[in-house]
């Protein structure tokens, strides 16, 4: 196993930067996702990774190595994909014993990791089948087993699980977790699924046009995101952000709506608010955090009611405020009409404020 | 079936009926050729193919006895024997006149002059007789029509192959089509690969290239390669007309289509395979071998189709690049000779053609589910 680096990542499609500045590190043994929208630039970057697409510019160190310049092949990886990629005419075993037959191992060799292979991952049954013979699921622990077999410095998995069905793909992702956890394996996965990065990763890096938004654990990015695009784009449903401006009560320092409310806030978050140059500030809030009243209380703030969705164990009730929809989720015995007026409590413990123009956290320092 | 389901009862049927006509109209010229081949030569003038299993009627000239022959009996003169020498046949109807050569249904008596009557029976048998004496050698003339029995013969065969020449100009085709298939294969396989796969300056323009020259008529062409040929011939000192050289006009013709032809196809076979393959430690080559040649099985099969056939059926090529010696003479040249030198022969010519046409007929058939998958090639992803 091995550590990776990323250094100022660059590259460029004619004049498209898909890859913009991306530093970080892994370090051994660690999982981490890449995650972010489509064209984000997370899959370019894992393939530069694998050596599969050239280097615009900048450094990756595998282990103490630079690999800029070095082939695919001796990279010490190995690639899971997003269709397994596995030989279509060769059977399960050929499959497995390809990357070992180019590295010129033994024969005696061979059959002994492929075995070693199967076993781990419970498919010596499969071994004289061929891929299409398979269900999706054995697909791809076929694709798993062909990059175990290798024994590389760094898995690299690019949204290994997004052409399975949804059951299965629940199922995929406790197995890819343990299957990291009995390794100690260095997993650079790639994911457009936010949930997967946040239930599976040790840390996980953000990316967005190209650029890296933030690179931490999941909680510290669901807790503090840095920019109004981490917030909106981990958790779900997603984070509710409503742009406000800032005012004065009774000289303390307050948001106001639109709609005429003012809302006072905590010490902490008054600060935050006077750091910041901007007159408008986004407030955001997950729905947990939000509290629900159906009538009037100090401090409560006036929404309309927009629509109501029942899920069974939970209720999400999306609100108008401000020009913005917010998400609250109350207890399903809670019963809430379209077009009703409630009023809502933030948590001044558990909001997040940004900069309404340059989209960033503020701070209180 | 889920292709049936939302259509029809007529509506299928009549999609049946159209491709039975369609494959009528289709195999019934073949299987002319077929029957006619196996014919008696005699037969296939008096009578055509689709009348092969009944019998044919032929009206032969014949003559009875002379005089010699006659025995006295009872105060007549009586000539009786067989028209068959060989004891066997049928006699339809006979007649004595060339007028009138079916005049007399078989076994009826026909009365002829002077008191002569004649019997002539379906098995041949008959009877002449007459008041006075018969005089003279020459015997009664007769003209009678024989049904001829449905006969089916391989002698045509025996005499297109082994007299006519076809034999060895179906060697000279094969010599010719074989390698003219193979080489263009293998060639192509590696430069579609290159083509689909591998980064180089200039493939875009190599590309579009190889597109264009696929617009180029082959007549324009033959007279300056010829020349090429020839100049680079006499240079290395090879004679101007030899299988080297149709060959390689055949490669050059064959080239661009089968480039085109392989390069969408390996273009539409997973990217990931071939990133997988090359994580996996495999170089271009090992690439191009152990994964993308077994994946592209289809379309290679496919084109082997369409060159071996082109090939096979070429005359302008082979007339140009090759001599007309029996020793380089190819079918279709052959055939082309025989329509001149032997045109009234029906049972050679269709014998020939149906020679000529066996081979593109079992190449069909055994590859034809790859070829119809090959026609498909680049529509349907590969794997």
């Amino acid at each position: 196993m091995a550590h990776v680096v990323l250094t100022d990542l660059v590259k460029t499609y004619g004049t498209f930067k898909a890859v913009n500045n991306v530093s970080l590190r892994v370090e051994d043994g660690e999982f981490v996702a890449l995650v972010g929208p489509s064209g984000c630039g997370k899959t370019t970057t894992l393939n530069l990774v694998a050596g599969l697409v050239p280097l615009t510019s900048g450094d990756i160190t595998i282990g103490d190595r630079i690999v800029n310049d070095i082939d695919p092949k001796d990279r010490d990886i190995a690639m899971v994909f997003q269709n397994y990629a596995l030989y279509p005419q060769k059977s399960v075993y050929k499959n497995l014993a390809f990357p070992l037959q180019m590295r010129k191992l033994p024969r005696d060799e061979i059959d002994l990791k492929v075995k070693e292979a199967a076993r781990v991952l419970d498919m010596t049954h499969l071994l004289e089948r061929k891929p299409r013979e398979l269900s999706g699921g054995q697909q791809q622990r076929v694709a798993l087993g062909r990059a175990l077999v290798r024994d590389p410095a760094v898995f690299l998995m690019d949204e290994p699980l997004s052409n399975l069905d949804a059951k299965l793909r629940v199922q995929m992702r406790s197995e890819i977790k343990r299957f990291h956890q009995d390794l100690k394996a260095t997993i650079i996965y790639v994911t457009h699924d936010q949930l997967e990065a946040v239930t599976m990763a040790d840390k996980m890096a953000v990316m967005n046009g190209g650029f890296l938004q933030q690179y931490d654990s999941p909680a510290t990015v669901f807790a503090n995101p840095v920019n109004m695009f981490v917030a909106s784009f981990i958790g779900s449903p997603a984070m509710s952000l409503v742009p406000l401006e800032v005012s004065t009560n009774n000289g303390d320092t307050a948001l106001s709506g639109t709609e005429g409310w003012s809302m006072a806030l905590s010490p902490l978050n008054a600060r935050k608010v006077q750091n910041s140059t901007s007159k408008k500030v986004v407030l955001g809030a997950r729905h947990s955090t939000i509290k629900l009243h159906k009538h009037v209380i100090a401090g409560g703030i006036p929404a309309k009611v927009y629509t109501v969705e029942p899920t069974g164990d939970v209720t999400f009730v999306q609100a108008l405020l401000s020009g913005a929809t917010v998400n609250i989720s109350v207890p399903p015995t809670v019963s809430v009409a379209p077009d009703e007026t409630v009023w809502l409590e933030f948590d001044q413990q558990r909001i997040h404020l940004f900069d309404g123009e340059t989209e960033m956290a503020l701070s209180a320092a | 079936m889920a292709n049936t389901r939302g259509k029809s009862f007529i509506g299928r049927f009549g999609v049946h009926i159209a491709v039975l006509i369609f494959v009528a109209i289709w195999t019934i010229p073949t299987l002319g050729i077929l029957v006619t081949s196996l014919r008696d030569k005699d037969q296939i003038t008096v009578s055509g193919w689709w009348t092969a299993l009944t019998s044919s009627t032929q009206t032969v000239a014949g003559r009875l006895p002379g005089a010699s022959a006659q025995v006295e009996r009872d105060g007549t003169f009586v000539i009786e024997g067989n028209i068959f020498e060989s004891g066997s046949g049928q006699v339809g109807a006979f007649g004595t006149r060339v007028q009138a050569p079916t005049q007399y249904a078989a076994g009826e008596t026909a009365e002829l002059n002077d008191g002569v009557t004649m019997q002539l029976n379906e098995d041949g048998s008959f009877v002449l007789t007459s008041p006075q004496a018969f005089e003279g050698d020459r015997g009664q003339r007769v003209y009678y029509s024989v049904l001829q029995p449905p006969s089916f013969t391989t002698e045509n065969y025996n005499t297109v192959l082994f007299s006519e020449g076809i034999g060895r100009s179906f060697l000279n085709s094969l010599t010719v089509t074989v390698p003219a298939t193979v080489i263009p294969i293998l060639i192509a396989a590696f430069a579609a690969y290159a083509l689909a796969w591998m980064r180089f300056p200039g493939r875009a323009l190599l590309i579009a290239a190889i597109i264009g020259l696929l617009v180029v008529p082959l007549q324009m062409s033959l007279i300056p390669l010829l020349k090429l040929y020839n100049g680079v011939g006499a240079f290395f000192g090879v004679p101007a007309k030899t299988y080297l050289g149709i060959w390689l006009a055949h490669t050059g013709f064959g080239l661009p289509f089968a480039i085109y032809l392989l390069r969408s196809y390996i273009a539409g076979l997973p990217r990931e395979i071939m990133e997988s393959a090359r994580i996996d430690g495999a170089s271009d080559f090992e690439i191009f071998v152990k994964i993308v040649l077994p994946l592209s099985f289809p379309v290679l099969a496919s084109f082997a189709i369409f060159q071996f056939l082109w090939v096979w059926n070429d005359l302008l090529v082979a007339m140009v690049f090759l001599g007309s010696g029996s020793d380089q003479l190819v079918l279709t040249g052959k055939l082309n000779a025989l329509l001149g030198s032997r045109g009234g022969d029906w049972e050679i010519l269709a014998t020939s053609a149906f020679v000529t046409i066996i081979v593109p007929l079992i190449v069909f058939f055994s590859l034809q589910r790859y070829f119809v998958r090959g026609l498909l090639a680049g529509s349907v992803k590969g794997g």
